[in-house]
């Protein structure tokens, strides 16, 4: 029974073990075929193609079709909040014009594009997500963000009763896994500037609105 | 190449006559009126004449070997275009790599005409021989129009190719955190009015894989598969891949063998 239970227990770490070897090194394959088939052209060089801890375990488990384990999507949502910054200045909302054209525009970051520059970035939000009523062109990845801030109760985003709903919607805009680890969200912190974010915000949250209307 | 003019004529009236409709489009669904736009022009897709092109090419004796391309094998033996296309990409033994139809190309203009494999690879998309690349692409393409895709998954090297393409598929990174995946993994999404095909299974008869190449009308351009991804890849904001690169083969095999069954209907016409 005894010698039974060790055959069994070696067994299983040797299991174990073979398992971990070939998932290690279909990892490695991977890597080695991305590095192998990109090259540089204009801003997008190849280390776009370096995973953080995000992007590694959320691609390795929707390719095998598994959810993270709760653990590890909580790291990884605590490590994202943990890097986002609130407004240096302390104000959260700009103006909503400018942030519909920015919700407008899709442009940025693509190898054709000039410069890394924020002010050349979009915001690529209508590619999929409903956001006023009057534009009709919308994608649906997201959900509908159209009335956001009337939905939340959001009468005047300056009182202190608005304030956990402002503050999460900033944190969700700069770095949407922070909320959850696999989020299809880019994290806006990585291509636009806190001007860019307070415009953004205003859109959603501005009573004035056409959002909110 | 005998109706070149009307059917360019033909084109520019039904794209007048669709700029005209839009707004009427509009009241239906945006999918439904670029399906109608499609279904009028059908009958004159300009791809004809990428396909005529192409079969010129592949009969035509060019390169510094002076020899045509009908002896290249595209993987049901040597010369046989009809099928080929459905099973394609596939192990290839004289290369000892997984090849789809643009690279297959490339390798028989190399072995049998003598060019530069290389070169052409590093060749733009639309510049010289990578013309003549898409044109060829276009005709062997058109000779499996209707027919069912199966591509083989028997030999080690074109199983392993599915499963890199599905890591591909599903690889998150450059400055958005995007995969192909971030678009194309579920069933009824759009970006803005595009409808998106869920790529992780069949997304039914010519669409997604089963649809390219195709014709272009927004630039008047003939897009192979390679260009397709290329774009994709440059939409995700990732760095750019090399034609023919091993992540090409891979993603091509992982949507191929997903869309099992569903009919060609390559080349088509595309917004």
């Amino acid at each position: 029974m005894k010698s039974r239970n060790k055959a069994a227990a070696v067994s299983l770490v040797v299991l174990a073990t073979a398992g971990c070897a070939t998932v290690a090194s279909m990892d490695t394959q991977v890597q080695s075929m991305m590095t192998a088939s990109f090259r540089d052209q204009g801003i997008a060089k190849v280390d776009r193609l370096q995973q953080d801890r995000s992007n590694a375990e959320c691609s390795k488990a929707a390719a095998t079709g598994k959810a993270l384990p709760d653990a590890l999507a909580k790291s990884i949502e605590a490590e994202n909040l943990k890097a986002v910054k609130l407004p240096s200045n302390g104000v959260f909302l700009g103006d909503w014009k400018v942030g519909e054209r920015i919700a407008q525009s899709g442009r940025g970051m693509t190898w054709t594009d000039a410069s890394t520059a924020s002010k050349d970035n979009g915001g690529n939000c209508y590619n999929c997500h409903q956001i006023s009523k009057a534009e009709i062109s919308f994608g649906t990845i997201g959900p509908s963000l159209y009335n956001y801030g009337k939905i939340r109760g959001v009468t005047d985003p300056a009182n202190p009763a608005a304030k956990p709903i402002v503050e999460y919607t900033w944190q969700k805009i700069m770095n949407a896994k922070a909320f959850n680890a696999c989020s299809d969200m880019p994290r806006f912190a990585h291509m636009l500037d806190e001007g860019q974010v307070r415009d953004v915000m205003a859109l959603l949250l501005d009573p004035k609105s056409p959002v909110n209307q | 190449m005998r109706c070149l003019k009307p059917l360019l004529l033909a084109s520019a009236t039904l794209l007048a006559a669709f700029t005209g409709a839009q707004a009427v489009a509009q009241a239906k669904s945006a999918a439904d009126g670029i399906a109608e736009y499609r279904k009028m022009l059908e009958d004159g897709n300009p791809a004809e004449l990428f396909e005529a092109k192409g079969e010129d090419l592949w009969k035509q004796k060019r390169g510094p070997k002076n020899a045509s391309l009908q002896a290249c094998d595209l993987g049901k033996g040597p010369g046989v275009v009809k099928g080929a296309f459905v099973e394609l990409p596939r192990y290839f033994a004289d290369t000892n790599r997984v090849q789809d139809l643009e690279s297959r190309l490339v390798t028989c203009m190399a072995t049998l005409q003598g060019f530069n494999a290389d070169d052409i690879a590093k060749t733009a998309f639309g510049r010289g021989e990578q013309n003549n690349v898409t044109a060829l692409a276009t005709y062997v393409a058109t000779a499996s129009r209707g027919m069912p895709f199966n591509l083989p998954q028997a030999h080690e090297q074109e199983k392993r190719s599915f499963e890199m393409g599905k890591r591909a598929f599903f690889f998150r990174g450059g400055s958005h955190d995007f995969a192909c995946a971030s678009c194309h993994a579920s069933d009824g999404k759009r970006i803005r009015l595009q409808d998106l095909p869920n790529l992780t299974n069949n997304p039914g008869d010519g669409v997604g894989f089963a649809a390219w190449p195709a014709y272009r009308v927004s630039n008047g351009q003939m897009w192979g598969m390679q260009l397709r991804l290329n774009d994709c890849f440059r939409q995700q904001r990732f760095p750019y891949p090399g034609f023919g690169s091993e992540v090409t083969m891979a993603l091509s095999t992982y949507m191929g063998v997903n869309a099992k069954g569903a009919k060609s209907a390559a080349p088509t016409i595309k917004r």
